[in-house]
């Protein structure tokens, strides 16, 4: 039997200009209605003139392997797929909003349909060993779609030797993103 | 006829909303791709793919469009093309948001006047044409071809070229050729003897180290440039950034120096200055390649760091450390050409100084250095015979484009030409021209209101339709043939095909069916082949393929460009000495300095601020300034002016609040912008993103969301050399909302 996947992300921020194609290749692929994304980008700049260093992140859902939606779901809407990622089952969300209490990330909305709505890694192409369609339209493939269970895999490769860092580790949600920092050297 | 000499022109006249496609009657076509109704995971419809080319910028990358249930749901980069190779830029993936606007053109639309008052009224193409055809003759007969003129911009007006020469008129004008390519394309052919190229030949995955001045590099979002340098950052490429702003480009940067804006050349002399008096030059290349070394010396030899130091604002150690840098890195290091080249006067001679600092590396065909592409060498299509043109070329600046076609004259002259009453018919193709052509506003609005008659093509009702005599409407780049694109070298030479995807909506149609209809009605016959069709599969064939085969995939690839230089390789470059010409002969046969010169610009009055612009990726100005789907983001709903925190604090300006702009001429904006307080520019300046602030109401979405860039333009500044205008010695200050 083939191993079980566990989808994650390795986001490389050295290169990521803050296009935001990942954010429109989304909200095609998954109608995402007028006025909400499911992902989006963080360009942030720190230090004074002339001494300035930015950072453009494309965000979404972190798919945590412990994840406070999930514990704080009350009808079990929200939970654990097979393939590592997080998903939410819509017949059941009643749109309580608890979730999006309880999310370190801000990853997720009400759909005006009533469900609440979020990234779901999209696990509908992934499932037909499509990559995401952020990670797939990316002009600068700063976005990389990994297997974190491939031990020796490109996501290891990927980031060996370079400072990488998860978000908001401190909240124990044991988030499957990870990024390369902006503040690596070049070719580091 | 309604148009006659009485007709005063030319109150800008409101298009009803009754001929525009969001109407009641049309508005079951639209609407569902943004109101999310369809479901990617809950549909069930067949779902068919079309590859075909972009047209939301210039580069034109291969794309291709999801059909499901009759519509495009979203759009891809085509893993054919070479351009795109899978990937897609924001703009790209809105093509949606294009095709279904609902404030698209439904109908040609013809200009009556009655009782007084002026209108648009909706016409049969029939009747569009006649007319048109009918006002052109007029013309033609009344004062020659020469009282004619077509602006255009966009890959479709190919076939208008081609009925207009029949008819024995060559006044075209891409305004483009002013700010952007204009100075670029012959800033390199004075020097190279060939153009930089777009995409430009830097070979940059392979770079160590390359020197951009003041671009807007992956803001302008060109795929495949922000494609090569990504893979260049992974291995390793150090970026060095001199722009007043903190750019994106700068955020990547090894090194960023706030340069004073309007100093680049005495940067880059300072630059040639180290090179030389260090002896860190390619001495063997620039011996036997290149010509006028002497000279450069001679002009540079004054501009010490020192003394650059003092005219840029950037330390001396600094200039000498990024010279000795790039000489270390040469020939795997180079000067980026850059976009939009011409800021003042003197923009041709900028990008000389940025080729010959390339020149003195030596990094002609060298992995990482400045190469030269290949394109797809496809025959011409057969060229219909046309009556003899009493010039070539209209334009009076001695070094103006001669190999261009797109071109003849730049656009400031036909505004000009037009005042002066020389020229009295507009052909108006995707050129929204009061927010476009670089004289400001003001006069483009003042010609607009003078010709004669104004014909313009176009998909959307922008403000230059809202002066036209006829309105043609074309349907978008996604429901229509064009030509073949192919141009443009590159690594993998390419013919790319534009090809329908969906049926034009409304009562829209391709360009090349509308000028057939003209040169039908001209009585030009057989200027175009019976169908678009045949026209392309006979060019197809000549090369041992068919419109059947091309259609597949959406390109034909050639072999790729042999990129780099032999040993011992002669090389020979098309200029009038066979050499690259540190010092230009055409320059100096034409009156001007054979070595760029530095010229000191206009300072900002007290209180004033040198107003520069840029692009936001997910837009591409006039293009897509009414496209809901891209407009939809936070980040792409207005511009915002960039003012430095020790600038907004004498102004007592918070971050967030919005005023209006008023300019040194004392233009005030027409709308208020949001004000972004931020350490990431000079306090000498201020910045904008072009392309907002629209005045027009019928654009529903980008109706006064942000300000004009164009409308604060008072002061524009010739390149007398290739024709080129440059806007930005205009400076602004804040007036607070009472």
């Amino acid at each position: 039997m083939a191993k079980q996947k566990n989808y994650g992300m390795v986001i490389d921020t050295r290169v990521c200009v803050g296009c935001s194609a990942c954010v429109y290749a989304c909200k095609s692929e998954n109608s995402v209605p007028d006025g909400y994304c499911r992902d989006w980008v963080i360009q942030e700049t720190n230090g004074t003139f002339p001494k300035l260093r930015m950072e453009n992140r494309s965000e979404r859902c972190q798919h945590c392997a412990n994840a406070p939606c999930v514990t704080y779901c009350p009808t079990g809407a929200s939970h654990y797929a097979e393939d590592g990622t997080v998903q939410i089952n819509r017949s059941r969300c009643t749109g309580c909003k608890a979730c999006i209490a309880a999310c370190p990330y801000d990853a997720r909305y009400v759909h005006p349909k009533g469900f609440v709505d979020k990234c779901s890694l999209c696990k509908h192409r992934t499932e037909q060993g499509l990559e995401t369609a952020c990670v797939s339209v990316c002009p600068t493939k700063s976005l990389n779609l990994v297997d974190l269970n491939e031990h020796e895999g490109t996501a290891q490769q990927m980031m060996n030797g370079k400072e990488v860092y998860r978000q908001k580790e401190h909240a124990g949600t044991n988030p499957s993103l990870y990024w390369i920092s902006a503040s690596n050297k070049p070719g580091a | 006829m309604s148009h006659g000499q009485d007709f005063s022109r030319r109150d800008f006249i409101k298009i009803s909303s009754l001929f525009l496609a969001g109407s009641a009657a049309m508005s079951t076509q639209i609407g569902r791709t943004f109101n999310g109704s369809g479901d990617a995971l809950a549909a069930t419809g067949e779902e068919r793919v079309v590859h075909s080319i972009c047209e939301h910028c210039f580069w034109r990358c291969g794309i291709a469009a999801h059909v499901r249930d009759g519509k495009i749901y979203k759009i891809t980069g085509s893993e054919h093309h070479p351009l795109s190779n899978g990937r897609l830029c924001p703009r790209g993936t809105g093509g949606i948001g294009q095709i279904y606007d609902p404030d698209r053109l439904a109908h040609p639309l013809i200009r009556e006047r009655k009782g007084g008052t002026t209108t648009y009224r909706k016409a049969s193409w029939d009747e569009a044409i006649t007319l048109t055809a009918e006002k052109l003759y007029q013309i033609k007969e009344k004062y020659g071809p020469e009282a004619i003129a077509m602006m255009h911009h966009g890959y479709g007006y190919t076939f208008f070229k081609q009925m207009f020469h029949a008819f024995g008129v060559n006044k075209f004008a891409k305004p483009s050729y002013d700010f952007c390519c204009g100075p670029r394309h012959q800033g390199y052919i004075l020097t190279y003897g060939h153009s930089a190229g777009t995409p430009e030949g830097i070979d940059i995955q392979n770079s160590r180290y390359v020197i951009f001045f003041g671009t807007h590099y992956g803001e302008n979002m060109h795929n495949t440039a922000v494609q090569e340098i990504a893979e260049g950052i992974r291995r390793g490429l150090k970026i060095v950034v001199f722009d007043p702003r903190f750019s994106t480009l700068a955020g990547k940067a090894e090194k960023w120096l706030p340069i004073k804006a309007g100093t680049d050349i005495a940067m880059m002399q300072a630059l040639m200055h180290v090179l030389i008096s260090e002896n860190l030059y390619d001495k063997e290349f620039v011996e036997e390649n290149t010509v006028g070394f002497n000279e450069l010396w001679d002009e540079v030899r004054e501009m010490t760091p020192e003394k650059a130091a003092t005219i840029t604002d950037i330390p001396a150690d600094d200039i000498r450390d990024i010279a000795r840098n790039f000489a270390r890195y040469a020939p795997a290091a180079a000067v980026h050409p850059g976009r939009r080249t011409q800021w003042y006067a003197d923009g041709t001679q900028r990008v000389r100084a940025i080729a010959i600092l390339n020149a003195l590396v030596g990094n002609y065909k060298m992995p990482g250095g400045v190469v030269k592409y290949q394109k797809y060498n496809i025959a011409k299509p057969d060229a219909h015979p046309h009556p003899h043109f009493e010039k070539e070329i209209w334009s009076k600046y001695p070094l103006f484009t001669d190999i261009k076609p797109e071109n003849t004259i730049a656009s400031h002259e036909i505004i000009q030409q037009t005042l002066q009453d020389e020229i009295k018919a507009w052909f108006v193709y995707g050129v929204n021209v009061p927010e476009t052509v670089t004289m400001g506003r003001k006069t483009a609005i003042e010609a607009m209101n003078k010709v004669e008659f104004l014909v313009a093509v176009d998909t959307l009702p922008m403000e230059v339709t809202g002066y036209a005599d006829v309105v043609l409407p074309e349907c978008t780049y996604l429901e229509r043939y064009d030509d073949l694109d192919a141009g443009r070298p590159y690594r993998t030479p390419f013919v790319a095909l534009r090809q329908p995807v969906v049926e034009p909506m409304f009562d829209s149609k391709p360009g090349n069916e509308i000028a057939r209809m003209m040169a039908e009605k001209l009585d030009l016959h057989g200027v175009f082949p019976d169908s678009v069709e045949t026209y392309l599969d006979n060019r197809l064939k000549k090369e041992g393929s068919s419109l059947e085969e091309v259609k597949k995939t959406g390109v034909l690839l050639g072999k790729p460009t042999d990129l780099y230089r032999k040993p011992g390789e002669k090389l020979k470059f098309k200029t009038p000495s066979g050499k690259i010409e540190l010092a230009s002969s055409k320059m100096k046969d034409a009156g001007f300095d054979a070595v760029p010169k530095y010229v000191a610009q206009d300072e900002a009055p007290n209180g004033y601020y040198r107003i520069l612009t840029g692009r936001k990726p997910m837009l591409t100005f006039g293009r897509t300034a009414n496209n809901r789907f891209l407009g939809d983001l936070p980040t792409a709903k207005e511009n915002e002016i960039w003012v430095n925190p020790d600038i907004a604090s004498q102004h007592r300006l918070e971050h967030g609040e919005y005023v209006h702009l008023k300019n040194q001429a004392g233009v005030v904006s027409e709308f208020p912008i949001k004000v972004k307080v931020t350490e990431r520019i000079r306090k000498d300046a201020v910045y904008m993103v072009h392309g907002f602030g629209h005045y027009f109401k019928k654009l529903n979405h980008a109706y006064a969301r942000g300000a004009s860039h164009n409308e604060l333009i008072s002061k524009s500044e010739i390149d007398t050399t290739v024709g080129a205008v440059g806007f930005q010695n205009n400076f602004v200050t804040f007036i607070k909302e009472a």
